[in-house]
């Protein structure tokens, strides 16, 4: 890929995770950004006597893992949490790996470009054996749910909390209304965490029309451009001017907590060409974790595994 | 005239085969700027390299062993010798891939880099190994039903066959469904059949239950196709054979035993090769019901092959499984060719 040549005052004010840099240099810049959010009916919080979390306090691991054993013991739901094990992909690094990196782990260390000690040091193994509890507690249904379950449980009352983004909150409010609540990460110890970053536009490092390319990706984040489109898709303005202007993202609208969910609590994942094999591996490590292989073990041959695919390909440099 | 035939059987056939072996050699990734270095057999050694390492139980200071609360012996973790440990450099960055119990509570591990290849592995060819027999059993039976001149006996023909009409990602997106886990068909049949005895099973989501179900469906799959076959191979047959039999009171066991079946030896061969090469490209099951899992239960060699030269990037890796593939399906056909002979 080939280096943007955008002038950087059009950029001010945009979302941190709307913007690509490696290596100092401007590389993508994305037209909207996306959130996820545990997705949650105030009534059932209420009527089992949950706190509900803010921005600015949200649940700890204790209060989340009480929470969890509290609606499931109400036996109102099938299970208390979704966390979206049926969309198999990219949904596993871009969901879960905020949760790793709040325990304190994450899936490549950048700075030491390496998986070893980042994803099975004892952040990781503590993330993963509260990750298997969760499974082996039967709190949140395994990598075998259905995908028309994960669509439509939480709406139709099968799961009590939902692990989803800001793409399905339209449908949500539609049932629920004002019931309806969007809450924040829990924080597992180093902070609330959410994934940030979403598709973003770049330019091949073979295009033979590289200005022309970077002058359109340049008018294409004004700010009217960026409310028509999420406008059109849902997803959330890049920055608080076009916010502003989207019905659905502006000061009271229904879908504003999204803004300050991406602002406060986005983290990007490693920013490195080696994500692409790391993801895989994370996926399939998350997977089997869940299934009750041994978690020290496993995080161990996924570390090994990316680290291996970085040495190949002489650390990505 | 053969040169347009010639050009594109060289090119989609001839040239990927040998570019396979070449590729296997090397580091080739699908997508990078750096070089593609000869590395010789690494790739090799990496996948089927194993050692071997003999764990006694943790002895408490009296020189008892140490019991659980269950009473099983504890042993040391494999942890323990394969990461970070000088004493071990031959264990280095290894993993266990099954156990076996020895004398005086000593357990043998038998390690391996990739553990993954392995299992997948042993899944193609137990799966070969089952699939194999009861599909090539299954199909001769039902062409044995079929073949016989009774009315309607068309419809019992086109039923059988019309699996081998849908294709594999079809057919493996409707047994999603049947092997559903809380609803599925085949668990509330067995319910109402049990009278509400039988517990549902997560059939794809259990270790013990997702390959059997895998290779269940395949063979329901893939039978109408050799029945097809074996109908071919028994039409050949005349009739006058079957007519000596009956003049000499052959029952109906010893007509199949002396008359049918050896008149099926050349149809055998023909389907029982076309199984086997059918049975180790396992691929479109893996891939649309369980991708590889539960914890690597359905791996198979074919969907490690695509997973890593494609979704892994690693060209050389998936090229590594596929000349593997190719020397194990060949080295088994030419043994079947083998035992097949023509004895004189």
């Amino acid at each position: 890929m080939a280096p943007l040549s955008i002038d950087e005052s059009k950029l001010d004010g945009f979302l941190p995770g709307a913007l690509g840099r490696w290596n100092g240099e401007l590389y993508a810049v994305g037209l909207w950004d996306a959130a996820c959010a545990i997705f949650a009916r105030k009534s059932v919080l209420e009527a089992n006597g949950i706190r509900i979390p803010t921005l600015d306090n949200p649940w700890n691991q204790e209060e989340f893992d009480a929470a969890l054993v509290t609606l499931q013991g109400s036996g109102d739901f099938e299970y208390a949490l979704d966390l979206g094990m049926a969309w198999t992909g990219e949904w596993y690094p871009y969901a879960f790996g905020p949760f790793l990196q709040s325990f304190g782990g994450d899936i490549i260390n950048v700075e030491t470009n390496m998986a070893n000690d980042a994803l099975n040091g004892d952040a990781g193994i503590a993330f993963g054996e509260f990750w298997q509890s969760l499974f082996a507690r039967d709190l949140v249904p395994g990598t075998s749910q259905d995908g028309a379950d994960r669509e439509t449980g939480f709406i139709e009352g099968q799961y009590a909390l939902q692990w989803n983004g800001n793409w399905a909150a339209l449908p949500a409010l539609d049932a629920f209304g004002d019931d309806m609540l969007f809450l924040p990460a829990p924080d597992f110890g180093t902070g609330p965490k959410i994934g940030a970053a979403s598709w973003q536009f770049g330019i091949s490092a073979t295009s033979e029309h590289k200005d022309g390319a970077s002058a359109f990706i340049e008018f294409a984040i004004q700010d009217k451009y960026l409310s028509a489109f999420s406008q059109g898709i849902g997803l959330i303005p890049p920055t608080a001017e076009a916010s502003a202007m989207t019905p659905n993202y502006s000061a009271g609208g229904p879908l504003e907590v999204f803004y300050g969910l991406s602002n406060e609590q986005a983290t990007l994942r490693a920013v490195t060409p080696a994500y692409v094999v790391a993801g895989k591996v994370f996926e399939k490590a998350m997977a089997d974790i869940a299934n009750g292989a041994d978690v020290a073990d496993t995080l161990d041959t996924a570390a090994d595994e990316i680290d291996a695919d970085i040495d190949q390909n002489s650390g990505y440099q | 005239m053969a040169l347009p035939a010639c050009l594109l059987v060289f090119t989609f056939l001839i040239l990927p085969f040998f570019m396979a072996f070449g590729l296997s050699l090397t580091n080739q990734r699908l997508v990078s700027p750096n070089p593609t270095e000869f590395v010789g057999l690494d790739n090799f050694k990496k996948m089927l390299g194993v050692s071997f390492l003999i764990i006694e139980p943790e002895m408490d200071e009296a020189g008892h062993i140490k019991l659980d609360n269950e009473g099983n012996p504890i042993y040391p973790r494999v942890r323990n010798f394969t990461r970070n440990q000088e004493d071990f450099p031959q264990f280095y960055k290894k993993r266990e891939w099954f156990q076996l119990g020895l004398q005086d509570g000593k357990v043998l591990v038998v390690l391996s880099q990739d553990v993954v290849f392995l299992k997948a592995l042993a899944n193609t060819m137990l799966f070969a190994l089952v699939v194999c027999p009861v599909q090539a059993g299954l199909a001769l039976f039902l062409a044995l039903l079929i073949n016989q001149p009774l009315r309607g006996i068309n419809i019992f023909r086109t039923i059988y066959f019309a699996p081998v009409v849908i294709s594999m990602v079809v057919v493996s997106m409707l047994w999603r469904f049947i092997y559903d886990g809380q609803n599925g068909l085949l668990n509330t049949l067995m319910q109402m059949f049990s009278f509400g005895l039988f517990e549902p099973i997560d059939w794809l989501g259990n270790t013990s239950t997702a390959l059997p179900a895998i290779m269940a469906m395949s063979v329901w799959q893939g039978v109408g196709f050799h029945m097809v076959i074996w109908l071919s191979g028994l039409q050949t047959i005349p009739l006058s054979h079957y007519e000596v039999a009956r003049i000499e009171g052959a029952t109906r066991w010893q007509t199949f035993r002396y008359v049918t079946w050896p008149s099926l030896r050349n149809t055998a061969i023909l389907v029982m090769v076309i199984i086997t090469m059918q049975a180790f490209t396992l691929y479109p099951q893996i891939q649309v019901m369980t991708r590889g899992g539960p914890l690597d239960s359905t791996q198979s060699l074919v969907f490690q092959a695509v997973i890593r030269g494609y979704e892994k990037q690693d060209i050389s890796g998936g090229s590594a499984i596929s000349v593997i593939l190719f020397l194990l399906v060949l080295s088994i056909s030419l043994f079947q060719r083998y035992l097949t002979r023509e004895k004189n």
